[in-house]
Order: C-alpha cells, then sequence, then structure tokens
C-alpha cells in the first residue's frame, strides 16, 4: 500500500496536494495535463522532492528519512537511464551493487535478467550500440534485478513508435506483475492498455485511483478541457 | 568528509594567495618610487598601439577566412580547422622562427625581393610584432566567428533562397546581426591576449620604439636591475590587464572551444563564380601565410636535429619536467575548484584571478619575494611550473567545469536512484565521464609550460635554461641552424605532450 497522507509538494511556486491510498501490487497510470504535476508527484516516491507537509508512506513506513538509492523504488526516467560509457552487464549490474563490485551469484542474475528481457548476449555492448527499445530493455532489466515493490515511469518509452511503445508496456506488465507499478503517460490509450486503474494530476491535486475505462468514458471537468472531445474507453480496451 | 569539503576552500585561498602575494609586494616595492619616466610612457603606448592593432588586423581578416570555410566543403577542410587550433599550443619562439624564416632578413621573402631587384624589408619593430601576433590570433578569430556562423540556423539560409536573396540581402540580413554580435568579443579577447605580449616583443621588438612593458619589466630586471622601476611597470601592466579583463567581461564572450566547428552549412548564395574564386583565394592565402613559417621549421629544423649539442638536451630535460609539475599543480587547483564550483559559484571566479595577472608581473613579484632570501637561479624551474600553472587554471577550468556540470546534470538523479554515492559516483561515473575533457586540458597545460618563455627569462641563471630560453640564447648568438634544431625538437615535444595527454583522454573507445 502506497499512501500519500495530506501531502504538499512545492516546485519554485507550483502546488501540488495529494491525499490517497494506492493498493499495491497493481498498474497504475498517471494521467493528467502537461504541467499539471505528475513527474511531481512520481518525484516525491523516488525521493528527489521531500513533501513540504504531510508525509509518503510505504507499507506503514515513512518514506521521508529514506534517501532515493534505499527507497523500495525503481525509478525509470524519461531519458538517461543508462550510463553511456558502461556496458549494458555493468548498467543492470548497478540495480545489484551500486559500486559494481558483483558477486558470482549477482552475475548469475544480470545475466538471468537480460534473458528476460530478450537481451542474451547483450552484455558487452554499449548502449550506443542498441536501438531505442533494446535501451529500454536494458533500463527493464536492471529494474528486475533491483526487484523493488515500486516502479516509478516518468514516460519512458515516449521516444518510441506506437508498436515499439505497446510491446514494452506489455513486457512491463508481463515481467513486473509482483509490483506497484507507477506510469505517467499524455496518451490515454496507453492508460487504457496497460492500467486498470488511474490517478487523475490536475488543478494542483492528485487524486484516485479511479477504475481507467469508467473515469475515461465520463471524465470530470478537470480533464475534460485536456481530452478535448473525442471520447476515450468507448471501443478500445 | 568535513576534510573533502574544506578542499575547494583550500585551493581557493592557494590560488588568491599565490596571484595577490606576489601583487601586493610588487605594489609595495612600486610605493614612492616615482612618476613615470618618457620611457616607461612610450612602453605604455607601444603596448596598446600594437594591441590594437593586431586585434584589427587578426579580426578583419577572420571574417573573410572564416566566411570561407563556413561555405566551403572541400578535400582537407577538416585538417585546416584542426590545424587552425594549432597556435594555441605552439611554442611562441618557434612561430618566431618560423616567421623569421619566411620574413626576416635572409628568409623567403626578401629572397624575392632580391630576385626581382626590390629593396629588402625588416620583420623587426611594430609591423613585425603585430605580424607575428596576428599570425597567432588569426586562427583563434576564425575559430570565433566560425562558431558563430556555425550557429547560425542552416533553415534561415534555406528560407533566404527560396526568397532569391543574393549575397547583399543575405550578408545584411543574416550575417551582419551574426557579426555584430560575435565581433566586439573577439576583439577584446585578441586585444587582452596580445596586451601581455612578451615572447613576441622580446625577439622581434626592442628598443625604445617597440617595448612593450612587459619586455620593459624584463629590461628593469636583467639589464638595469632596477628592481623599483621593474615593480612601477608590473604596477602599470596589471592595471592595463585588469581594464582588458574588465572590457572582455562586460563585452559577450565567445568561447572558442564549443562543438559544431566542422560542419558546412548549405549555402546558396555563395554559387555563384566570383564568390568561389574569392573564398578560394582566401582560403589559399590563409593556408599559405599560416602554414609556411612551420614548414620552414619542420625543413630547417629536421637537418639541425642531428647536431644538437648536449645543453639542448639538458634544456630539454628541464622543460619537460617543468611542464608535467605544471600540469600537476593545475590539476591540484583546478579540481577541487571545478568541484566546488559546482555548488559555489564564487569558487569559479577564484580560478579567473590569474587572468588579471600576467606571467611577467607575477614573476616580477615573485622575484621580489626571493631575492633577499635566496637566489632566483635556483628557483627558476619551480617558480616556472607554478607560474605556468596558474596560466593555464582558468582555460582547465573552463574546460572541467561545464563537463562536471554535465555529468551532474546528466547522471545525477539516476546514480542518486540507484544509490551510487561518494567513491562509487566518482569511480564508476565522473572519472569516465570527465577523461576526455581532462586529457584535453593537461594536454594544454602541459604544451603551454613546454612552451612558456616569460617568468623563466626573469629567473634562469646561464645553466639553467629551459628549451624555448636554450632557443632564444642561440638566436641571440646568431646559431640559426642550432636554434632551428633546438625550436623544432622543442615543437615535437609541445605537440607530443598535447597529442600524449588528449589522446590519453579520448582512450581506445
Amino acid at each position: 500500500m502506497l499512501e500519500f497522507e495530506r501531502c504538499s509538494l512545492e516546485q519554485g511556486s507550483f502546488r501540488l496536494e495529494a491525499d490517497m491510498k494506492i493498493a499495491a501490487p497493481g498498474r497504475v497510470a498517471v494521467i493528467g495535463p502537461s504541467g499539471g504535476g505528475k513527474s511531481t508527484l512520481l518525484a516525491s516516491v523516488g525521493g528527489f522532492l521531500a513533501p513540504v507537509a504531510g508525509r509518503v508512506i510505504w507499507d506503514g513506513r515513512d518514506l521521508g528519512p529514506v534517501p532515493p538509492g534505499e527507497r523500495p523504488v525503481t525509478t525509470l526516467f524519461q531519458d538517461q537511464n543508462l550510463f553511456p560509457h558502461l556496458t549494458v552487464f555493468q548498467n543492470v549490474g548497478l540495480g545489484l551493487a551500486p559500486d559494481l563490485r558483483l558477486t558470482n551469484a549477482a552475475r548469475g542474475a544480470v545475466e538471468a535478467a537480460l534473458g528476460r528481457v530478450g537481451l542474451q548476449g547483450y552484455g558487452a555492448r554499449r548502449p550506443s550500440e542498441l536501438s531505442g527499445g533494446q535501451v529500454s530493455r536494458v533500463a527493464l532489466a536492471r529494474a528486475l534485478v533491483r526487484a523493488r515493490p515500486v516502479i516509478c515511469m516518468d514516460e519512458p518509452f515516449s521516444a518510441l513508435g506506437p508498436a515499439l511503445k505497446d510491446e514494452m508496456l506489455d513486457l512491463v506488465a508481463e515481467l513486473l506483475g509482483e509490483a506497484l507499478v507507477l506510469m505517467v503517460s499524455h496518451d490515454p490509450e496507453d492508460a487504457l492498455r496497460f492500467a486498470p486503474h488511474c490517478v487523475v494530476v490536475a488543478e494542483g491535486r492528485a487524486e484516485g485511483p479511479f477504475g481507467t475505462g469508467a473515469l475515461l468514458s465520463d471524465p470530470p471537468e478537470s480533464l475534460k478541457a485536456y481530452f478535448g472531445r473525442r471520447g476515450w474507453g468507448t471501443g478500445a480496451s | 568528509m568535513t576534510g573533502a569539503r574544506a578542499l575547494p576552500w583550500a585551493a581557493a585561498c592557494a590560488v588568491a594567495l599565490m596571484v595577490l602575494g606576489p601583487l601586493v609586494v610588487v605594489m609595495l616595492t612600486a610605493e614612492g618610487s616615482g612618476a613615470l619616466s618618457a620611457r616607461d610612457w612610450a612602453a605604455v603606448r607601444f603596448t596598446m598601439t600594437q594591441a590594437v592593432l593586431s586585434a584589427l588586423f587578426s579580426v578583419a581578416l577572420a571574417v573573410p577566412v572564416a566566411r570561407a570555410l563556413a561555405r566551403r566543403r572541400f578535400a582537407g577542410r577538416r585538417v585546416l580547422i584542426m590545424l587552425l587550433g594549432a597556435p594555441f599550443v605552439l611554442p611562441v619562439i618557434v612561430a618566431v622562427l618560423g616567421l623569421l624564416a619566411v620574413f626576416g632578413n635572409a628568409g623567403l621573402l626578401n629572397g624575392l625581393l632580391a630576385f626581382l631587384g626590390l629593396p629588402q624589408v625588416s620583420v623587426y619593430g611594430l609591423h613585425g610584432v603585430v605580424l607575428a601576433h596576428v599570425f597567432f590570433n588569426l586562427p583563434l578569430a576564425v575559430r570565433l566567428i566560425l562558431q558563430g556562423w556555425a550557429e547560425v540556423p542552416a533553415e534561415r539560409f534555406r528560407l533566404a533562397a527560396s526568397l532569391g536573396m543574393g549575397p547583399g540581402p543575405v550578408f545584411r540580413h543574416l550575417e551582419w546581426p551574426m557579426l555584430r554580435a560575435i565581433l566586439p568579443g573577439a576583439l577584446v579577447i585578441v586585444f587582452l591576449i596580445c596586451l601581455t605580449s612578451f615572447a613576441v616583443a622580446l625577439t622581434l621588438g626592442g628598443g625604445p620604439r617597440a617595448t612593450t612593458v612587459e619586455l620593459a619589466i624584463y629590461q628593469a630586471f636583467r639589464f638595469e636591475f632596477d628592481l623599483a622601476r621593474a615593480a612601477r611597470l608590473a604596477v602599470v601592466q596589471t592595471g592595463l590587464t585588469v581594464a582588458g579583463a574588465a572590457l572582455a567581461l562586460a563585452v559577450a564572450r565567445p568561447s572558442g572551444l564549443g562543438p559544431g566547428l566542422d560542419r558546412a552549412v548549405r549555402r546558396w548564395d555563395g554559387d555563384r563564380p566570383a564568390a568561389r574564386l574569392a573564398d578560394g583565394v582566401w582560403i589559399a592565402a590563409a593556408a599559405l601565410f599560416l602554414l609556411t613559417p612551420m614548414a620552414m621549421i619542420a625543413a630547417g629544423g629536421a637537418a639541425g636535429l642531428l647536431a644538437l649539442e648536449g645543453p639542448v638536451f639538458s634544456a630539454a630535460a628541464r622543460s619537460l619536467g617543468v611542464a608535467l609539475a605544471a600540469v600537476v599543480l593545475a590539476f591540484l587547483m583546478a579540481v577541487p575548484l571545478a568541484f566546488g564550483a559546482v555548488r559555489y559559484r564564487a569558487l569559479e571566479g577564484v580560478g579567473f584571478l590569474p587572468v588579471a595577472a600576467s606571467s611577467l608581473v607575477l614573476g616580477a613579484g615573485l622575484f621580489l619575494i626571493v631575492f633577499p632570501i635566496a637566489d632566483p637561479g635556483r628557483v627558476a624551474l619551480p617558480v616556472t611550473a607554478a607560474v605556468n600553472a596558474l596560466m593555464a587554471l582558468p582555460f582547465v577550468l573552463r574546460i572541467l567545469l561545464p563537463a562536471l556540470q554535465g555529468v551532474e546534470a546528466d547522471y545525477r538523479r539516476l546514480a542518486t536512484s540507484l544509490g551510487m554515492e561518494g567513491t562509487a559516483w566518482l569511480r564508476l561515473v565522473v572519472l569516465p565521464r570527465l577523461r576526455a575533457p581532462v586529457g584535453f586540458a593537461a594536454g594544454l597545460t602541459a604544451a603551454l609550460a613546454m612552451g612558456d618563455l616569460g617568468v623563466i627569462a626573469l629567473f634562469a641563471d646561464p645553466g639553467g635554461a629551459t628549451l624555448p630560453l636554450q632557443v632564444f640564447r642561440l638566436m641571440g648568438a646568431y646559431q640559426m641552424e642550432a636554434a632551428q634544431g633546438a625550436a623544432f625538437l622543442l615543437l615535437i615535444l609541445s605537440l607530443g605532450l598535447f597529442w600524449a595527454f588528449d589522446r590519453g583522454g579520448r582512450g581506445h573507445a
């Protein structure tokens, strides 16, 4: 259970309020207009932004004093998820040992994770030799070896084409079924495909979770302008 | 942890002490030494005149050359642009010898004039000093202006072509606004560099009508041993440098180290035959002017290399030691300052203090400090290494700091999310990402220190010359062949050091 307890988040003059509970495991889309504070909400979970009031709580434990690397959270950023000067193997290995001193068991776990994302034999390559989809898979493999119960994804696949993005979302759903996956998306299609539930971040408030299909077919006032006149959730799902 | 945090401040104090200490000593010595003499004023006038002329000629000639390079693609273009960076690491004394081989009394030009039955020209005096300064600063100005051209978006030239603009309108609407933004900065940078000219004035100037303030400081020490006059001149020089640096800060400053110089923008206005011809002539003339002196050194020096004698080799060994020591010292100051400056901007400012003090002024101050307690000749090499490290510090910081800030901006968040802190962060992220800039900065420092002919001239006794000073002494003894051989050795060592460090930084990946 991830809990935002009367949380106030501030970035410059921007302010976001959140007071909600999200059950784990599960897949939750974080939707809302751009500039609404979706990334801000995720940053508070990842440990990059401390709330000015209230608490972020995981399974009864206040995350406030926990540094980012020790939180029960893996963050997949929009870009710069890999170190370009390290090999694929090393990039994944960082998930098990931040100083890269890997035990034999850890090395085996890295190989296994690379296998699960479909990148056997890619360990010695560098990120520059990979396609965009493969880069995402390496980041995913690292999330696998870290095995943290919460995954924060800040539009990590936004640079991929539609087919590749769908493929990655399916892979995340398949591989990270044990975790609570929070995924920022500005595309309601993604939310429908990937997440049974969603959190709405708009007008300085984060609210939810709601059933994704129901919300998109009958959006609240705050989201109507964002969605426009298009009817989401009427056919697909 | 507190020790690591104090390091940047300790480095800042050391830099401030090493720059401001000699300045204070110079000022105390100059106090009450009387007003400037007519000779002092002549030195000030000459310094200003040659700096203004050098800046004007360098930048005026650089505009058509940069324009030609910006809109032409030809075999060897990349190599030529790379060579434009070479004068930066070229020892002044080597370039002067090369220029003498072309423009000197027995040089190519006078040979040609004699063949044509025309009167001879002399390269010594104001025009010689300006010529050498243009040789050094034309490439820098071309790089600065070329960068301005590269930053004009290619789409704008396409738009201009689609609107049917010829060369005139393209110049008025696209090029002139860019030049107006770039040229003042380029002029001021070249002016500032020429304000502190010593080695060029030492070799091509001299006499009451062609002495810079820096050269006058040297003469006051070496020939007159008038310490009060030297100190007075050092104060004047500091005033000039600080005013020049303030001017440079006030004008927008282009860096000249930025990327994108090897990009030739497709242009439609330059397709006419007249424009192609003009561009070709400018590029050829610039290449001829810059490459002929180097070719002459290589040609004359290769033969002289075999005839080199013992003192040259021991001077070379001393120079190598000075260069490596300068690299170590510069990094001992620059690394803590750069790490500190990521958080506290003020530390960056401390690193740029040496810009306010010229090499000879620092040397003068240190001489005044050392002279009462020890024989200056005995500390010549450490002082030369330290002063060169200080002079290189602003460059090293300009290279390291943006790279470090980039690593922080790009990877700190990811590293933090993975729990990479302290040594893991340094070892796995910072060092590998900074290898290339570190290598480049170290190469630059080594080459500058290797070729320095400044403060060493104040301190060295006859037995303790560095290689540049040895070349100068051979020139003074009219042993031109030996001088050329030693200069060629100096050239190889300077470029070799730069290449080795830069190459080491890039690794084999």
